[in-house]
C-alpha cells in the first residue's frame, strides 16, 4: 500500500458531542445552578452555566427599603456566611452617614465575621469532599457547625439569617458567658481540623481527584474576576482584610496563605490554612475586647435601650421614627468591599438624601468564579466538573441575588 | 422418608429445593441486616446514630425499609425498552442468587458441589454486568447510559486481574472444586503466602461490586445513581439487595479463596469446638465490616483512574505474582499434584 492510499483510507469521522443537563436538580450543583455539559464522551467540551433559578430581585427589593430594613436581604445574599454580607453592608451605610461603630462593636464584627469564615469554609470543605466521593467529613464538619451555629444563635438570636450586624454597630451585646465558650471551642478545634486533615490532605485518592484539575494561572485568575481563595490558591497574595483593613483587622495579626498551582487541591488547602488563621483572629479579637458600647450612641442612627424608653420621652420618640421612617442618608456613592469567605463582596450604594438607598448594586463573589466554569472545565472529565465546582464555593443565594 | 428424599427423582428435586430455601433465606434476612449494619456503622463513624426508632436499637427498619420499596409504585419511563427495563433488575437479583450455589458453608456443605466451582463463580459474577448494561440502556436516560457505560469498562477491567489472582490460588490447591480450595488451607491459610493476591483480590471485590472508591457507576455527585436512575420501588429494590447480595457473595469468595473459608484460624482445641459454618460467617462479618469501612473513609476514584489502577497496576502485578508462584511451586516441587 503506498502513501496515497494511506491517505484515501483514513478518513475523518465526525462524532457529536452529546448534552446533559447537569442541574438544577443534581447533588453536586450546590443549589440550583443548571450547567448545560457537551460531552464528548465523558469529556467536558463546553459548559454553560445558567442562572437566575434563585433570583429575587433582592437589590431592587432593597431601593424600597429603608436602610435598617435592607440589612435581612444581605443574610439571605450568601445564606452560608450571613453576617459577612451585612458587614459590607454596614460598613457602606457607616461610610455614607460618616459615623465610626465603637471599639467593642468593632471586635465583636472582628469576630463573627471569622466565625462565620470558619463556619463557611467548614461547609464549603467537607461539601466539597462530598462532591468528590468522601461522606464522612460531610458529617464530621456539620458537627463542628453546629457549635458554631450555637455561637451565633447566642449572639443574634438566629442560627442563619442573624440580622445581627448593624450600620453603626452590632444589634446587641454578645449574652454573659458567651466569649469563655468561643474561647473554650477556639481551642479544641484545631484538632477537629487535624482529624479532618487526616482523612483528606494525604489521601492518595483525594489528590489524584483533585491536583492538577481546573488549573488557574495567575494572570487568568485576575482576568476572570476571582477573588478570595480561589485568587489566593493561584498565587496572588491579594487580601482586603489585609490590603485595605476594616472595622479592627489592622490590629490583628494573621498570615494570608497562598499557594501557586491555583489546582484544586490548593483551594483546598488554602481554605484550611484560613481556618486556621480565623481561629488564631477570634483568639486575639476576643482577648483585645473591652467592655463598652456596642452601636453609635446617636439616637439618630441607633435605637435607644429599652429602659431608656420608658422614662425618656425623647428616645421613645427616636425610636419610633428610627423604627418607622428609618435615618436619612446624606447623598453619596460608596463601594465598600469586605473579605467574605468567598471573596471580595461589594456593595455599591447610591443614597440620594431620604432613608431609602437610591440604587444598592452587589458585587457577588460567586459569580465570578461561576462564569470561569467553562474555562475550568474544559477537556477535563465530568467528574472533575464536580470537583471543580466544589471547590470554588459557589452559593447561589448570591448569584442570583 | 429419607428414602423418598434420596431415591427419587421428586424427592431430589424437593431436597434440593429446600436446600436452596435453606440457604437463600439466611441469606435475604443476612441482606436486610447488612444495609442496617451498614448505617450503623457509617453512623458510628460519622458521629450520628444511625436508625434507631423502629423497633429496639432499630432493628426493624430494614423490614420497614422493605415494605416502603414493596408498596411504591413502579414508574416505567415512557421512552424505555419496557421488557429490558423489567428483565435488568431482576437479572442482576437472579445472577447474585445463583452463585450462592457453589458456596461451601461446611465441609460438604453446598447445594452444588461441583468440580468448576471457581470457574463457575468468576462466570457468574461477569454475568452481573449485563443487568447493568441492560438497566443502563433500556432507562433511555443519559445519566443512566454513562453509568453502565463506566461500569462495563470498570467491571471488565477488574475481572481481568481477578482471573489472575484466581489462576494462583488455583495453582496452590490443584482443584477448582471450592471445598477442595478451602481443605488445601488447613495448613496455611492462602492469605499468608499469597498476600499480595489477596490485597488485589479484596480490592478488585470492592470495584467488582461497584462499592466506594469505585461506586463510579453509581457515583451520586456525579451521575445522580448512576445506571438505576431511573428505577423505583422493587424494580429498584432488586438492584439494591443484589448489590448487596454481590458484597456478602465477595466476601464469602475472599474468605473461602484466601482466610480458609469454614476452618478455624488454628486447628487446635478451644477454636475446633465452633462449627464450621459460625467461622465462615465470622470472616464474611469482618471482610463486609471492611467493606463498610472504606466506604467512610475513601474520595471517589475518577473513570479513567479506577482503569489506570486495574489495567496499569493490578494486571502487570498479578500477572508477575502469578509467574513467580508457579516458579516457586515448580522450582521446589510444591504442586499439589505432581
Amino acid at each position: 500500500m503506498d502513501m496515497q492510499d494511506r491517505v484515501v483510507t483514513t478518513k475523518t469521522v465526525e462524532i457529536d458531542s452529546h448534552s446533559i443537563n447537569f442541574g438544577p436538580q443534581h447533588p453536586a450543583a450546590h443549589g440550583v445552578l443548571r450547567l448545560i455539559l457537551e460531552l464528548d464522551g465523558e469529556v467536558v467540551e463546553r459548559a454553560d452555566p445558567h442562572i437566575g433559578l434563585l433570583h429575587r430581585g433582592t437589590e431592587k427589593l432593597i431601593e424600597y427599603k429603608t436602610y435598617m430594613q435592607a440589612v435581612p436581604y444581605f443574610d439571605r445574599l450568601d445564606y452560608v456566611s450571613p453576617m459577612c454580607e451585612e458587614h459590607a453592608f454596614a460598613l457602606a451605610v457607616e461610610k455614607l452617614l460618616g459615623i465610626t461603630a465603637p471599639d467593642r462593636a468593632q471586635w465583636i464584627r472582628v469576630l463573627f465575621a471569622e466565625i462565620t469564615r470558619v463556619l463557611n469554609h467548614l461547609l464549603n470543605l467537607t461539601t466539597y469532599a462530598l462532591d468528590v466521593g468522601a461522606i464522612t467529613p460531610a458529617l464530621w464538619g456539620f458537627e463542628e457547625r453546629e457549635k458554631l451555629m450555637e455561637f451565633h444563635e447566642a449572639a443574634s438570636g438566629a442560627r442563619l439569617h442573624a440580622n445581627y450586624f448593624r450600620p453603626g454597630g452590632v444589634s446587641k451585646d454578645l449574652p454573659a458567658g458567651l466569649e469563655e465558650k468561643i474561647h473554650e471551642w477556639s481551642l479544641t478545634f484545631p484538632k477537629f481540623l487535624d482529624d479532618l486533615e487526616e482523612l483528606l490532605t494525604g489521601n492518595r485518592i483525594w489528590k489524584q481527584r483533585t491536583v492538577d484539575i481546573g488549573i488557574m494561572s495567575a494572570e487568568q485568575a485576575l482576568a476572570w474576576g476571582f477573588s478570595g481563595p480561589p485568587l489566593r490558591a493561584s498565587g496572588v497574595p491579594w487580601d482586603l482584610r489585609r490590603s485595605q483593613p476594616y472595622d479592627k483587622y489592622a490590629e490583628v495579626e494573621f498570615q494570608v496563605p497562598v499557594t501557586r498551582n491555583g489546582d484544586c487541591y490548593d483551594r483546598y488547602l488554602i481554605r484550611l490554612a484560613e481556618t486556621r488563621e480565623s481561629v488564631k483572629i477570634i483568639q486575639q479579637a476576643l482577648a483585645k475586647m473591652k467592655p463598652g458600647p456596642i452601636k453609635v450612641q446617636d439616637r439618630k442612627f441607633a435605637p435607644p435601650k429599652r429602659s431608656e424608653m420608658k422614662r425618656s420621652m425623647e428616645a421613645l420618640i427616636h425610636h419610633f421614627k428610627l423604627y418607622t421612617e428609618g435615618y436619612h442618608v446624606p447623598a453619596g456613592t460608596t463601594y465598600t468591599a469586605v473579605e467574605s469567605p468567598k471573596g471580595e463582596f461589594g456593595v455599591y450604594l447610591v443614597a440620594d438624601g431620604t432613608n431609602k438607598p437610591y440604587r444598592c448594586k452587589i458585587r457577588s463573589t460567586g459569580f465570578a468564579f461561576l462564569q470561569a466554569t467553562d474555562v475550568m472545565t474544559k477537556r477535563h472529565m465530568l467528574a472533575d466538573v464536580c470537583a471543580i465546582i466544589g471547590s470554588l464555593d459557589v452559593v447561589f443565594g448570591e448569584i442570583d441575588r | 422418608m429419607l428414602d423418598f428424599l434420596f431415591n427419587t427423582d421428586i424427592g431430589l428435586v424437593i431436597l434440593t429445593f429446600a436446600k436452596a430455601l435453606a440457604l437463600l433465606v439466611p441469606l435475604l434476612i443476612g441482606v436486610a441486616y447488612l444495609t442496617y449494619a451498614e448505617r450503623k456503622v457509617m453512623a458510628a463513624i460519622q458521629l450520628r446514630k444511625g436508625p434507631n426508632v423502629v423497633g429496639p436499637f432499630g432493628l426493624l427498619q430494614p423490614f420497614a425499609d422493605a415494605i416502603k420499596m414493596i408498596t411504591k409504585e413502579t414508574i416505567i419511563p415512557s421512552g424505555s425498552n419496557r421488557v429490558l427495563f423489567v428483565m435488568a433488575p431482576m437479572l442482576t437479583f437472579i445472577l447474585a442468587m445463583l452463585a450462592w450455589a457453589v458456596i461451601p458453608v461446611n465441609d460438604g456443605w453446598a447445594i452444588a458441589d461441583i468440580n468448576v466451582g471457581i470457574l463457575y463463580l468468576f462466570a457468574i459474577s461477569s454475568l452481573g454486568v449485563y443487568g447493568v448494561i441492560i438497566a443502563g440502556w433500556a432507562s433511555n436516560s443519559k445519566y443512566a447510559f454513562l453509568g453502565a457505560l463506566r461500569s462495563a469498562a470498570q467491571m471488565v477491567s477488574y475481572e481481568v486481574s481477578m482471573g489472575f489472582v484466581l489462576v494462583t490460588v488455583l495453582l496452590c490447591v490443584g482443584s477448582l472444586n471450592l471445598t477442595d480450595v478451602v481443605r488445601a488451607q488447613s495448613k496455611i491459610w492462602f492469605c499468608i503466602p499469597l498476600f499480595p493476591m489477596f490485597v488485589i483480590f479484596f480490592i478488585s471485590a470492592l470495584a467488582e461490586t461497584n462499592r466506594s472508591p469505585f461506586d463510579i457507576p453509581e457515583g451520586e455527585s456525579e451521575i445522580v445513581a448512576g445506571f438505576f436512575v431511573e428505577y423505583s420501588s422493587m424494580s429498584f429494590g432488586l438492584f439494591f439487595l443484589g448489590e448487596y447480595a454481590n458484597m456478602i457473595l465477595m466476601s464469602a469468595m475472599t474468605s473461602i479463596l484466601f482466610l480458609g473459608g469454614w476452618l478455624p484460624p488454628f486447628g487446635i482445641e478451644p477454636f475446633t469446638w465452633i462449627p464450621g459454618p459460625f467461622w465462615l460467617i465470622l470472616k464474611i462479618v469482618l471482610l463486609l465490616f471492611v467493606f463498610i469501612w472504606v466506604r467512610a473513609t475513601m474520595p471517589r476514584y475518577r473513570y479513567d483512574q479506577l482503569m489506570r489502577l486495574g489495567w496499569k497496576v493490578f494486571l502487570p502485578f498479578s500477572l508477575i505474582w502469578l509467574v513467580l508462584t508457579a516458579g516457586v511451586l515448580m522450582a521446589f516441587g510444591l504442586l499439589p499434584n505432581a
